[in-house]
């Protein structure tokens, strides 16, 4: 199929199959490796994307549900210039929140789209917004931080 | 591999079926991938729901509220409606999968999918509500409780959709109850959970009260003798541990990875119990 959307920014169209999971069309066919896929069934989220605002799930996506849609990779989330950091990725620095990086582009995106609608989350808050992203090496504490810190400096930021 | 179909009304929706017979429908993926992928043969076409503005809305009607089968456990969170009048059904949706999941899934895939675990179930059993099955022919209504056979099996036909699930404001209960336990706080199947509904009386005894035991049976289990064993008393621990013990004597709890059959009957015992706000 001939498929149209919006991705980090930018309208494309691609020929693929329609039953091509999303995170195999963005990591093999468009080479954005940011995503990744750990379990392949829903459990981890490491493949977190955002598809209209809303934080979903790479590797249960065909690649026709796409069609129409904005989409937000985290090779996108620092905006148009490929160098420029988004607040919560330089927090996520500062804070230590980042060992192996395999779920940081999940934990990322999930972030952000917390931030979006929640712009001063509390602990609690953060905790229940990232239970669907699994981390083995930080024990979430210096993620949870580092979230903090990046809704305290966003206002000065932007 | 399967051709994706995505259609934007209920007419192309008919039309994508009658001409792909080999077709499973889809809204959420969340099951029907995650089975696929694991080995499940694929239809030759997949038809997803996800786009038909028809089955994303919940409605106030005058006397039921309806919502449409796409719509995600997310939107139900989000809802005032189903929150003032089922919060029940909000409780049990706080809980099912992770916040990704509750953002794709859908009402009437967990309804489909039919799971002995599936958390929308025991709510929608308490709740007495029913589902509306629609096809290029037509529209029919059954009870939720007649709807679902076993796990994985429902009453539906071959060219039926489940449209919209459809709940009755009344009776009004005072009190929701919903509780899950789990093997972990997030990503976690119920290993058991209880659905409540009361009313207590100026006295303090119970004046109305339905339950529903999910992941404790083949499907939802309902026990009408411990309903009206605790009719007409107050809900003392003394009271619903006499409760839990006839509900104990009388389930024979289903067994898999998650757990036992033992521990399953003693769990579902003290699920009850908890009906005492002193005992939480
Ligand atoms: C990681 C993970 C965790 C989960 N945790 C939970 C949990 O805690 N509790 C829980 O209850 N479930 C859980 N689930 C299961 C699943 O997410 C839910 O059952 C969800 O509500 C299914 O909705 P869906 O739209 O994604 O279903 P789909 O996969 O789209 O569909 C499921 C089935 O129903 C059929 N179907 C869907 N919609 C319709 C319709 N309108 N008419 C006719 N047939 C239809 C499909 O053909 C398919 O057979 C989990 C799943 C995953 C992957
Ligand atoms: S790879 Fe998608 S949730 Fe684990
Ligand atoms: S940093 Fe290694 S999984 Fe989170």
């Amino acid at each position: 199929m001939l498929l149209q959307f919006n991705l980090n920014g930018k309208d494309i169209e691609l020929e693929t199959r329609s039953d091509r999971r999303v995170i195999d069309l963005l990591r093999e066919d468009l080479n954005l490796t940011g995503s990744k896929e750990a379990c392949g069934a829903g459990e981890c989220g490491a493949c977190t994307i955002i598809v209209n605002g809303t934080t979903r799930l790479a590797c249960l996506m065909l690649a026709a549900q796409l069609e129409g849609c904005r989409v937000l990779t985290i090779e996108g989330l620092g905006g148009p210039d490929a160098n420029q950091l988004h607040p919560l990725q330089k927090a996520f620095i500062e804070g230590g929140a980042v060992q192996c990086g395999f779920c940081t582009p999940g934990m990322l995106l999930t972030a952000n789209a917390l931030l979006q609608k929640n712009p001063a989350p509390s602990a609690s808050q953060i905790r229940e917004a990232i239970s669907g992203n699994l981390c083995r090496c930080t024990g979430y504490q210096k993620i949870i931080e580092s979230i903090q810190l990046a809704a305290n400096a966003k206002p000065g930021e932007e | 591999m399967s051709k994706v179909l995505i259609p934007r009304s209920l007419e192309q929706l008919w039309q994508l079926q009658a001409e792909n017979k080999d077709n499973a429908v889809f809204a959420g993926g969340t099951d029907l991938l995650v089975k696929i992928r694991a080995g499940k043969p694929a239809p030759k076409a997949l038809i997803c729901l996800d786009r038909l503005d028809e089955l994303k809305t919940i409605t106030e009607l005058p006397y039921e509220i309806a919502l449409g089968a796409a719509v995600t456990p997310a939107q139900v969170l989000a809802s005032p409606l189903i929150k003032n009048h089922f919060p029940v059904l909000n409780e049990a949706l706080r809980h099912l999968g992770s916040p990704h999941i509750r953002n794709m899934g859908s009402l009437g895939g967990n309804i489909m999918t039919a799971s002995p675990a599936g958390d929308s179930l025991p709510p929608l059993y308490v709740l007495q509500a029913a589902v509306e099955l629609q096809s290029a022919a037509g529209t029919r209504k059954l009870q939720l409780k007649d709807f679902i056979r076993g796990p994985g099996q429902t009453q539906i036909l071959q060219g039926e959709i489940l449209s919209r699930i459809i709940i009755p404001k009344e009776p009004v209960f005072s009190h929701h109850f919903f509780e899950k336990v789990g093997l972990r706080q997030a990503l976690a199947i119920a290993v058991v959970s209880l659905a409540a509904l009361y009313n207590l009386d100026s006295k303090q005894t119970v004046s109305a009260i339905r339950l529903a035991w999910g992941s404790l049976g083949p499907t939802v289990v309902v026990q009408p003798e411990v309903e009206q064993f605790l009719l007409g008393k107050p809900l003392t621990t003394t009271r619903l541990t006499a409760a839990a013990d006839l509900l104990k004597q009388r389930i024979e709890p289903i067994s898999d990875i998650r757990a036992g059959a033992d521990y399953r009957r003693r769990v579902a015992g003290n699920l009850l119990k908890r009906l005492n706000p002193n005992e939480r």
